[in-house]
């Protein structure tokens, strides 16, 4: 009897909250369901398709938020091992010297907030959370250089570059009061992988309600089966190269040999 | 109208390939030669990885060469079994060659070798053609004449003697297989056939007729880059189909638009021409080897060069 004694109490209690839930919704003038959300969002599209003719696409987020604050959205990559090189001189012309390399890395990383960031948030919740470029977390591989730092800030100012992580702060624009909507630059050179979308609320410096939605990069047609095929089946590939080379250097001296 | 290519993870215009394929087929057809050592640094400059450019090339020449061995074949001025010799030679130079080329990208310095490897080589291959051209000019304008007969040299007189009846050689056959060698290391490592090196090779150092020459070198360059193309494909996954059928099909066009104009210039300035090509590419090399980068930190995936 014992045994059974605590999920019977856990149905009860159920049962209980299901009635008092269902008076609600029937009941003049209930508040909707959603006020129990304080923030809903989602993407235009959950997968970027990498084809032959990918140049870069933009996907658009939106949600609505309830009773006020600000919206922040982290945009992040796959997490991968990046190895950072030096350039030294020697003899005049420049060689690759030292390299370290960071476990962690986000292979693409974006912020976007609805206000200027330090307004939003105190720093030590934005290193919690990961929040802004400069606030990532890499662990380094093997020994430490005296330079660690530069090679960190190298990291992120290179990704920078690439436009693989955002230069400064998207803006997340309201519409109205509930309304917000951003739109997310994803560059030609962008990494496949599951994404991570995360869209914080933010009340008074801490975090009210956080969602967190995954956004797949792939490379889809032709070009993907290539790069599949190519590392997959290694061997019959080359092979398939040469054969494609051969015909087609044969055909040419055929075709043009008539003219 | 962009296009994606899926081993060098880029995007990249296809007209810019396209163009790019027909400039240098142009030249190869104008000057009668691969074209590969223009190539890879034209795809390196326009930013494609060292190590795809130097795999993807050595694709394209298999089909470059293939066009043109026909023709020299059907006029019987292939030497089979020279080529056959260079060709053992070319096939061990090769698979050294992508050894060494995985082991150099693995220390991450690929990149710097290749670079070296072109300003080496394009500026011995630039200064001689050039002094060449301007040496025949001035010998023409002064009327006087006269050109050396094949000599024989000590190193023709090394262990394991071959006849080669179609080139009219009795020499050792040491010789066609350490030029072979040589060869197929620059192949796997500078995605080039290495006619530029073989054929003055064959011509000064094993004395072959001039004939001959063109027609065996390019048989042997089939099966070196071939060679190599499955070497690459296999070990370092870099041969990129896509981005060797579109500047094959520039290059197609390009070339024959230069063998029709080959005609119309006189030989020594075709090659005086060529000289400055070579020297120009040469310096830009340099150039970016010499000058204080931009950034003195740089992305590199682990393993790649």
């Amino acid at each position: 009897m014992k045994a059974l004694a605590k999920p019977l109490a856990l149905a009860m209690v159920l049962m209980a909250a299901a009635l008092v839930w269902g008076l609600q919704l029937a009941g003049p003038g209930a508040t909707p369901a959603r006020a129990a959300a304080p923030l809903v969002a989602d993407l235009s599209q959950h997968l970027v398709a990498i084809t032959t003719g990918f140049t870069g696409t933009e996907v658009l987020l939106f949600g609505a938020i309830e009773g006020g604050g600000d919206v922040v959205v982290v945009v992040r990559g796959p997490n991968r091992r990046e190895t950072v090189r030096r350039k030294t001189r020697l003899a005049g012309i420049w060689v690759n010297g030292a390299e370290m390399s960071f476990e962690g890395v986000p292979a693409f990383y974006w912020v976007g907030a609805s206000r200027d960031l330090d307004a939003i948030i105190a720093g030590p919740v934005r290193l919690r959370h990961g929040i802004g470029a400069d606030q990532l977390r890499f662990k380094t591989v093997g020994e430490k250089p005296v330079d660690l730092a530069q090679f960190r800030k190298a990291l992120v100012r290179n990704k920078r570059r690439l436009g693989l992580y955002g230069r400064e702060v998207g803006k997340v624009s309201f519409l109205g009061l509930r309304l917000f909507r951003t739109r997310v630059y994803f560059p030609a050179n962008v990494p496949t992988g599951t994404y991570k979308v995360e869209v914080y609320l933010f009340r008074d410096g801490a975090v009210a309600s956080a969602q967190t939605t995954p956004l797949i990069i792939s490379k889809i047609g032709l070009g993907a089966e290539v790069y599949d095929f190519a590392h997959r089946e290694a061997a019959i590939y080359g092979i398939i190269a040469i054969i494609i080379a051969l015909s087609a250097g044969l055909l040419v001296g055929v075709l043009f040999r008539k003219i | 109208m962009q296009i994606y290519l899926p081993i060098a993870e880029m995007s990249v215009s296809v007209f810019l390939l396209l163009g790019l394929g027909g400039a240098v087929g142009f030249l190869s057809g104008l000057f009668g030669v691969g074209g590969g050592f223009l190539m890879t640094p034209l795809l390196i400059f326009i930013g494609v990885p060292p190590a795809v450019a130097v795999a993807t090339e050595a694709n394209q020449i298999v089909a470059a060469s293939v066009s043109g061995v026909v023709a020299h074949w059907r006029r019987g001025n292939v030497d089979f079994r020279m080529g056959a010799v260079l060709l053992a030679g070319g096939l061990a130079g090769s698979g050294f060659g992508v050894w060494l080329y995985s082991l150099l990208r693995g220390i991450g310095q690929l990149d710097l070798v290749i670079a070296l490897a072109y300003v080496v080589f394009l500026g011995i291959i630039g200064t001689l053609m050039l002094v060449e051209s301007v040496r025949t000019t001035l010998r023409l304008r002064h009327g006087a004449g006269g050109r050396k007969l094949h000599q024989h040299i000590w190193l023709h007189g090394l262990p394991f003697k071959l006849r080669f009846r179609k080139s009219k050689l009795y020499i050792s056959a040491l010789l066609p297989l350490g030029v072979g060698f040589f060869v197929g290391i620059l192949s796997a490592i500078m995605g080039v056939g290495g006619g530029f090196v073989m054929v003055p090779a064959m011509i000064y150092l094993l004395g072959m007729p001039t004939i001959v020459v063109v027609g065996t070198s390019l048989f042997q360059i089939i099966f070196v880059t071939a060679n190599v193309t499955f070497l690459q494909a296999v070990t370092n996954q870099t041969v990129d189909v896509l981005l060797a059928v579109v500047l094959l099909t520039g290059g197609v066009i390009g070339a024959q638009i230069g063998s029709r104009y080959s005609g119309r210039l006189p030989a020594e300035h075709l090659r005086g021409l060529l000289a400055l090509i070579v020297i120009a590419v040469c310096l830009k090399l340099v150039f970016d080897l010499v000058t204080v980068p931009d950034d003195l930190y740089f992305l590199g995936r682990p393993g790649v060069g």
